[in-house]
């Protein structure tokens, strides 16, 4: 059958149509569903290591999600996207240094600095195009690197230990039990839902539009520009949420969390799971974490079986480890 | 005697050496359809590009509406009601023809920041964006990829995206190339349809649509205005006959 055929068989079946929005939601219920239910499973076995690792995958997924945003629906290589990582660490690091360990009081300065660090840079970065947009967003991520290299004060290239994860209302709820694993899971959820709602709004139509084809939505009467803009600050503003997480799972900060490499690793997680999918970016995060823990231990040397894997992906399953899935179920 | 809708003032562009277009002045009334004609390389699509804002003129002003639009950025145009089509078909391949018009009802309707909601479930849009399909005989393609249509339906979808923008001026780049001779038939009946309620500058290759269409006709020869006026005058005018028509008239 032909693919015309295909699809015009399938949107004219009202009877079909419900179908895809079931399916487009029951994955992502299944990956939060057993992220739920890790812990309780993890109690007959290795608890600590299982879980601080889940929690690096929900973390850096929450990440990955931001940065496919405006990879996956803006077209947008940003290529300096772990810099926000380090805003939301350093947020915590620098106001915890100063006696200020409140949570909340963290995560708002983390969101402010990093729309702020979204807005200068991206209203630059934003002026240019392709491998440009690329380089510049790299540069701009270089600067917040060296800078935080230069803090002193603030353990420069060392970074500085947390003496205690944030508190709130001035308890350390976060460290007791499972709080602080459930809380990363709500703001993945959270980000999650959020994303996709932003992904299907008016709003994110135009993105999605810009995508496609810039000049076109500029002759119906869109800036361009001015949707990009937007995504780049709320994706930043969603990382630096991670950072803030990240920060309190290894209760340390450094600027090894935004070198380039780490952005690097951002957007392989999201080409790995699936770009524009935005769930596809957790399970990139997933294979991620879980291929370098586990190569690592088979030899020091992972980075040499883990790279051609990710050239095999790229070349034989461009919609990433989703993409695999939906064509297993085509057959 | 009426405003016109559009005013090209001694219009000029050059890349390098080459002259595109070369001092044009040129008015469209309200509800005019106004053929621009001219052998390869005149400078037609350049002038369509300079008027839409994808390419900035050296010299000279554009009124639109009695506003000078000259330096304006091309949303901002489209905005103020100047649509265009283009010569290479430039649609949304990856919506559905129905949210590519729906967007570009959106484009008129409300603010675009709105970050919640789901927009293809909007019927404030996905009405009126039916409405425009039907007008250009897509409506039983609504829910299909626009990049799936055949070429003659892409054309029709993007003069239905022009037209969702309710523009007060259509600029229609060559809407006939590239379309067999039952789509150009269809595209001709649309614009027959379409006559009267826009202004329309029409560029286009085929004289047989010109000379049907038409209101005035624009003749450009090397990015000069070598004749205007109505299909009859510049059909007997002899500077056209052998510049241009040559062949064909004799």
């Amino acid at each position: 059958m032909s693919p015309l055929a295909d699809v015009a068989e399938s949107e004219i079946l009202p009877a079909a149509r419900p179908a895809p929005r079931l399916r487009g939601i029951l994955l992502p219920f299944v990956l939060f569903a057993i992220l739920a239910l890790t812990p309780a499973v993890a109690r007959f076995g290795g608890e600590g290591y299982v879980l601080s690792l889940i929690l690096r995958v929900m973390i850096l997924g929450i990440a990955a999600m931001s940065l496919d945003l405006v990879l996956g629906y803006g077209a947008l290589v940003s290529f300096g996207h772990a810099a926000f990582l380090g805003i939301g660490a350093y947020a915590v690091g620098i106001l915890m240094r100063h006696g200020i360990d409140d949570a909340l009081i963290q995560l708002a300065a983390a969101l402010a600095a990093s729309a702020l660090f979204a807005l200068a840079t991206g209203a630059i970065s934003l002026r240019t195009k392709g491998v440009y947009f690329i380089m510049i967003t790299l540069a701009f991520g270089q600067m917040l690197y060296f800078l935080a290299t230069s803090l002193a004060p603030y353990g420069g290239d060392d970074g500085m230990t947390l003496p205690r994860k944030s508190l709130v209302l001035g308890t350390r709820i976060l460290g007791e039990g499972y709080t602080f694993y459930y809380v990363v899971l709500a703001c993945l959820i959270g980000t999650y839902v959020l994303c996709r709602a932003v992904v299907a709004s008016r709003f994110g139509r135009v993105l999605r539009g810009t995508r496609e084809n810039p000049v076109r939505m500029q002759a119906i009467g869109y800036n361009p520009f001015a949707f990009q803009l937007a995504a780049y600050v709320i994706a930043g503003m969603l990382c630096g949420l991670s950072g803030v997480l990240l920060a309190n799972q290894t209760e340390f900060v450094s600027p090894a969390f935004m070198t380039w490499q780490r952005s690097g690793e951002l957007i392989v997680m999201v080409l790995l799971g699936g770009i524009g999918t935005l769930h596809g970016a957790l399970v990139g995060a997933a294979a991620f974490v879980l291929l370098e823990e586990g190569l690592s231990r088979i030899t020091e040397l992972w980075k040499m079986i883990f790279g051609p894997m990710l050239v095999l992906v790229v070349l034989f399953a461009r919609g990433g480890i989703l993409g695999l899935f939906r064509n297993f179920r085509r057959g | 005697m009426a405003e016109p809708l559009l005013r090209l003032d001694r219009l000029a562009k050059a890349y390098g050496a080459l002259v595109v277009t070369d001092d044009v002045t040129l008015d469209v009334m309200p509800g005019e359809l106004h053929a621009i004609i001219g052998p390869n390389g005149a400078g037609k699509t350049t002038l369509i590009h300079q008027i839409s804002g994808l390419a900035a003129p050296d010299r000279g002003h554009i009124l639109f509406d009695g506003e000078d639009i000259t330096r304006l950025p091309m949303h901002e145009r489209a905005r103020l009601g100047l649509a265009r089509s283009f010569q290479i078909t430039s649609i949304l391949p990856g919506f559905s023809a129905l949210e590519n018009v729906a967007l570009a009802v959106q484009a008129r309707s409300g603010s675009s920041f709105r970050f919640l909601g789901d927009a293809a479930r909007e019927s404030a849009l996905n009405e009126p964006a039916l409405g425009f399909l039907d007008l250009v005989g897509l409506r039983d393609r609504a829910h299909l990829p626009a990049g799936l249509l055949s070429h003659g339906e892409k054309r029709q979808l993007e003069l239905g995206l022009a037209l969702a923008t309710e523009p007060k001026l259509l600029l229609l780049d060559e809407p006939l190339a590239g379309t067999g001779h039952e789509e150009s038939e269809r595209v001709v009946q649309t614009l027959k349809r379409l006559k009267g309620r826009y202004a329309v500058v029409l560029v286009e290759h085929d004289m047989e649509a010109v000379f049907t269409l038409a209101d005035r006709i624009t003749v450009l020869v090397y990015g000069r205005v070598i004749a205007t006026g109505t299909p009859e005058s510049v059909r007997a005018n002899p500077e056209v006959r052998s510049a241009y028509l040559g062949e064909e008239a004799a």
